[in-house]
C-alpha cells in the first residue's frame, strides 16, 4: 500500500509539473484589427511547414508559433536546421515540402538561380511596407538573379555581420585584425569557424581578396594561410559549441556572429569584440517561400504576422541579431538597441563584403581545400605508421601460418 | 512437424522485405551515386578523388584500431571476472555496464567536453592542488577516450555472453588433465571465448572506424576522420557523389580488416558471428 501512495504521488507532481506551465501561458493581446486580419484569413485548419534556423524564433516568455497557431487556427509544423548547406541539400532533395525557409544571402541567390523559390505577393505582406526598413537595409536586396529581383522573393528577417570575440583577462591589448589569431602565442586558443564558407572569409580578408572570387589561385592562396594557422596554433573548429567554449574561458579568441556575441557577454563579462580593420563579412537572413510550397496564403501570413512588433520585439530580444523592423527600432523597451556590437555606427566597420552565389566548380573546389585543410598536414607520418603496422601484421599472419601447419604436422603423426 | 514452404515463404517474407528496402536498397544507390556525377552520367572521378583522402582512411583505421584494442583489454578481463561471480552481483554489474546506454549517445559524448575542458571538471579538481591546467580535450586521446568509453559495452556483452556459456566441464577436464592455471587460460578459455571476442572487435571497430560526432565534439574538429569528411561531403559541400564513394571504400576496407580477423579465427572454431 505504502509503495501505491508513493507512486501516486510521484504521479501527481509529475502531471503538475506538465501541466501547470502549459496552463500559465498568457496570450498577448493583439488589437481587434489584427485579430480580425488573421482570423478572416481562412486559414483554419490548414498546415504550415516552416524550416528555420535553431534557436532562431522566441520561444520563452513569448511563444511565437503558438501565438500564430492562437490567431490563424493554421498548425506549424516547425524544423530546424544548422547551416545553409544543410538546409539547402534538404530542400534540393525533394521528398519533402517546406512552405518557408530562411535561407542567407548567397544561399537565396543559388536556390533563386535554379528556380526553388517563387515570388512573395506583397499585398498579403501590408506590414512590409509599414515595418520594413529599407533606408538603411533596402540596398541588400537591390541585386538581380537572372533578371528577377531579389527583393521581390525575399524578405529579410536579421542582420548581422561576423566579428572578433576575445577574452580581456587574458588579452591584454586590444587586437584589431584578424592576423591576432595567427599568433603562436595563443596556440590552442582559437575558435574558427566549422564551415568552409565563413572560415575563408578570413583569410580571404587577410589577403584581400574579393570573398566570391572564382579565380582557384586566390582559393589557393587562403587555403594555404588557413593550413599555416592550423598548424601554428592548432584553432578548434566549432559553431555552437562556441558559447560554452568562450564563455567559461576555455578559450580567448572566436570568431563569430556579432549577435551572439551579446549573448556570450551576459554570461562572461570579461568578453569583449571587435570588427578588424581587414573587414567583416555582413549577412542577412530572410524568409523565402520554395517553389514547392503547399501553402503559400499561411506562408505569406506568417512573414507578415513575423513582422507585427510585438513579435518582432519579442524575436529581437530573443535573437540578439539586428532587426530591419523600424517599430522594434522606436521602441524604447528594446534592450539592445544601445549595443554597438549587433548595431554598429557608420565608422565601427571599416570594410566590409557580402557572400554571392558561387558557381558549383567554384563551391566544389573551396570544399575539397577545406577538407585538406582540417585533414592537416600528417599524411607523411601516417603512411609511415601505416607501412609499418602492414609490415608487422604481415609477420604475424605468415608466423601464424607456419605454427598451423607445423601443429597440423604433428596431429596428422 | 515439417512447413509447408509456402508458409516459410510467408513468414520470411516481412524480413527479406525489410533487408531489400532498408539493406539492398541503400547499398545499390551508395553504388550508383558513386560511379555518377552531378547530371547522372557515368564517371571515374569519384573514385580518383579517393585519393586526396587516402591518409584519412588510414588514419582513421589506427585511431579505430587501437580504440578497439582498449577496449578489448579492459572488456576480457572485466567479463571474465563478472563470469566467475556470483549470480546477484552479475546481474547488478551487466545492468551498469548497460545502463549508460539508457542515455542518448550524443549526450554522453557532449558530457565528456565538460569533464576535460580547461575549466571542466577534472581541472578544476587539479587546480585545488596548485596544479596547472592540462589540456585533455581536442588531443587524439581524448578522441580515443570518447571511442571507448562509448563502445565498451559492446565488446563486455558479447564476451561475458560466451564465457556464462562455457561449458565449466571442459576446464574441470583440463584441470584433471594437469594444466596449470595460466594454461588453462591460455589453452582452454580464450579459444573458447574467439567468437565472442570477434563479434565484439566487430561492434566496436565499425562504429569507431566512422564515428564523426566523437571526433567533432571531443576532437574540437581538429581530428579529422574519415566519418567527417564523408558527413562533411553530404551535409555541407553536398557532394553526393564523392559522399558516396568515400563510404563504398570504407565499407570495403572494414570488411578487408575484418576478413583478415576471420583468417585467425574460422579455421579454430565453427561459431565466428559476423564473418
Amino acid at each position: 500500500m505504502k509503495k501505491f501512495f508513493a507512486f501516486l504521488l510521484i504521479f501527481v507532481i509529475l502531471m503538475s509539473a506538465c501541466i501547470f506551465p502549459a496552463f500559465a501561458y498568457d496570450y498577448i493581446e493583439f488589437s481587434e484589427e489584427t485579430v480580425n486580419y488573421y482570423k478572416n484569413l481562412g486559414l483554419q485548419g490548414t498546415k504550415l511547414n516552416v524550416y528555420n534556423w535553431g534557436e532562431y524564433i522566441s520561444d520563452e516568455d513569448i511563444d511565437v508559433i503558438k501565438e500564430f497557431e492562437h490567431l490563424t487556427g493554421c498548425s506549424v509544423n516547425y524544423t530546424t536546421f544548422e547551416s545553409n548547406e544543410n538546409m539547402y541539400s534538404k530542400l534540393s532533395g525533394g521528398g519533402v515540402s517546406y512552405d518557408i525557409v530562411v535561407p542567407s544571402d548567397y544561399t537565396v541567390e543559388k536556390l533563386m538561380s535554379e528556380g526553388a523559390l517563387q515570388k512573395i505577393d506583397f499585398n498579403n505582406i501590408p506590414n512590409y511596407e509599414k515595418f520594413f526598413d529599407s533606408e538603411r537595409y533596402g540596398y541588400l536586396l537591390e541585386d538581380t538573379v537572372n533578371g528577377e529581383k531579389i527583393k521581390d522573393y525575399a524578405v529579410i528577417y536579421n542582420i548581422g555581420t561576423t566579428v572578433l570575440i576575445y577574452n580581456t583577462k587574458y588579452v591584454k591589448e586590444k587586437p584589431d585584425s584578424w592576423s591576432v589569431l595567427w599568433d603562436e602565442q595563443y596556440k590552442g586558443k582559437v575558435l574558427m569557424f566549422n564551415n568552409p564558407r565563413d572560415s575563408f572569409a578570413i583569410a580571404q580578408f587577410m589577403l584581400g581578396q574579393d570573398l566570391n572570387s572564382t579565380n582557384t589561385a586566390d582559393w589557393d592562396a587562403a587555403a594555404e594561410l588557413l593550413k599555416e594557422q592550423r598548424e601554428k596554433v592548432q584553432p578548434s573548429y566549432v559553431m555552437d559549441e562556441v558559447f560554452v567554449k568562450m564563455e567559461s574561458g576555455d578559450y580567448y579568441f572566436a570568431a563569430y556572429y556579432a549577435g551572439d556575441y551579446e549573448v556570450m557577454v551576459e554570461n562572461n563579462p570579461d568578453l569583449d569584440y571587435v570588427f578588424p580593420k581587414e573587414g567583416v563579412n555582413s549577412f542577412y537572413d530572410a524568409f523565402c517561400i520554395p517553389a514547392s510550397a503547399q501553402n503559400k496564403k499561411g506562408a505569406e501570413a506568417f512573414i507578415n504576422f513575423m513582422m507585427e512588433p510585438e513579435i518582432a520585439l519579442a524575436n529581437a530580444e530573443y535573437i540578439y541579431y539586428a532587426t530591419p523592423n523600424k517599430a522594434v527600432m522606436e521602441n524604447s523597451e528594446y534592450s539592445l538597441i544601445d549595443s554597438k556590437a549587433v548595431y554598429p555606427d557608420d565608422g565601427d566597420i571599416t570594410h566590409s563584403q557580402v557572400f554571392h552565389n558561387l558557381p558549383n566548380d567554384t563551391l566544389q573546389y573551396m570544399n575539397t581545400l577545406w577538407m585538406k585543410v582540417k585533414g592537416g598536414n600528417e599524411s607523411e607520418w601516417v603512411y609511415t605508421a601505416f607501412f609499418i603496422c602492414i609490415t608487422l601484421i604481415a609477420v604475424v599472419v605468415i608466423i601464424a601460418a607456419l605454427h598451423k601447419r607445423k601443429m597440423k604436422k604433428y596431429y596428422d603423426i | 512437424m515439417k512447413r509447408s514452404p509456402l508458409l516459410t515463404k510467408l513468414i520470411n517474407a516481412p524480413y527479406i522485405l525489410w533487408s531489400v528496402l532498408f539493406i539492398i536498397a541503400p547499398l545499390i544507390m551508395v553504388i550508383y551515386y558513386a560511379f555518377t556525377d552531378r547530371t547522372g552520367a557515368f564517371t571515374l572521378d569519384n573514385v580518383k578523388g579517393i585519393g586526396d583522402y587516402l591518409s584519412t582512411f588510414i588514419l582513421s583505421v589506427g585511431y579505430g584500431a587501437v580504440a578497439t584494442l582498449i577496449c578489448l583489454l579492459i572488456a576480457y578481463p572485466f567479463a571474465y571476472y563478472l563470469a566467475h561471480t556470483g549470480t546477484s552481483f552479475q546481474r547488478t554489474a551487466v545492468m551498469l555496464v548497460m545502463l549508460p546506454m539508457w542515455m542518448s549517445f550524443l549526450i554522453r559524448t557532449y558530457s565528456w567536453m565538460t569533464i576535460l575542458g580547461e575549466s571542466g571538471v577534472i581541472n578544476s579538481f587539479l587546480g585545488l592542488f596548485g596544479i596547472d591546467p592540462v589540456t585533455m580535450l581536442n588531443t587524439p586521446g581524448a578522441v580515443i577516450l570518447g571511442m571507448v568509453y562509448n563502445f565498451l559495452p559492446y565488446m563486455i556483452l558479447p564476451i561475458y555472453t560466451v564465457m556464462t556459456k562455457m561449458d565449466r566441464s571442459l576446464l574441470e577436464a583440463a584441470q584433471d588433465l594437469g594444466c596449470g592455471k595460466m594454461h588453462c587460460i591460455r589453452k582452454v578459455i580464450i579459444p573458447l571465448s574467439v567468437p565472442g571476442v570477434v563479434s565484439g572487435i566487430t561492434m566496436v571497430f565499425v562504429p569507431s572506424v566512422s564515428t564523426f560526432y566523437i571526433t567533432q565534439k571531443l576532437g574540437g574538429g581538429q581530428i579529422n576522420l574519415i566519418g567527417d569528411v564523408i558527413e562533411g561531403q553530404f551535409q555541407t559541400a553536398n557532394n553526393y557523389n564523392l559522399g558516396a564513394a568515400l563510404s563504398l571504400l570504407l565499407m570495403v576496407m572494414i570488411l578487408i580488416c575484418l576478413g583478415v580477423l576471420g583468417y585467425f579465427t574460422d579455421s579454430e572454431d565453427e561459431g565466428s558471428v559476423l564473418m
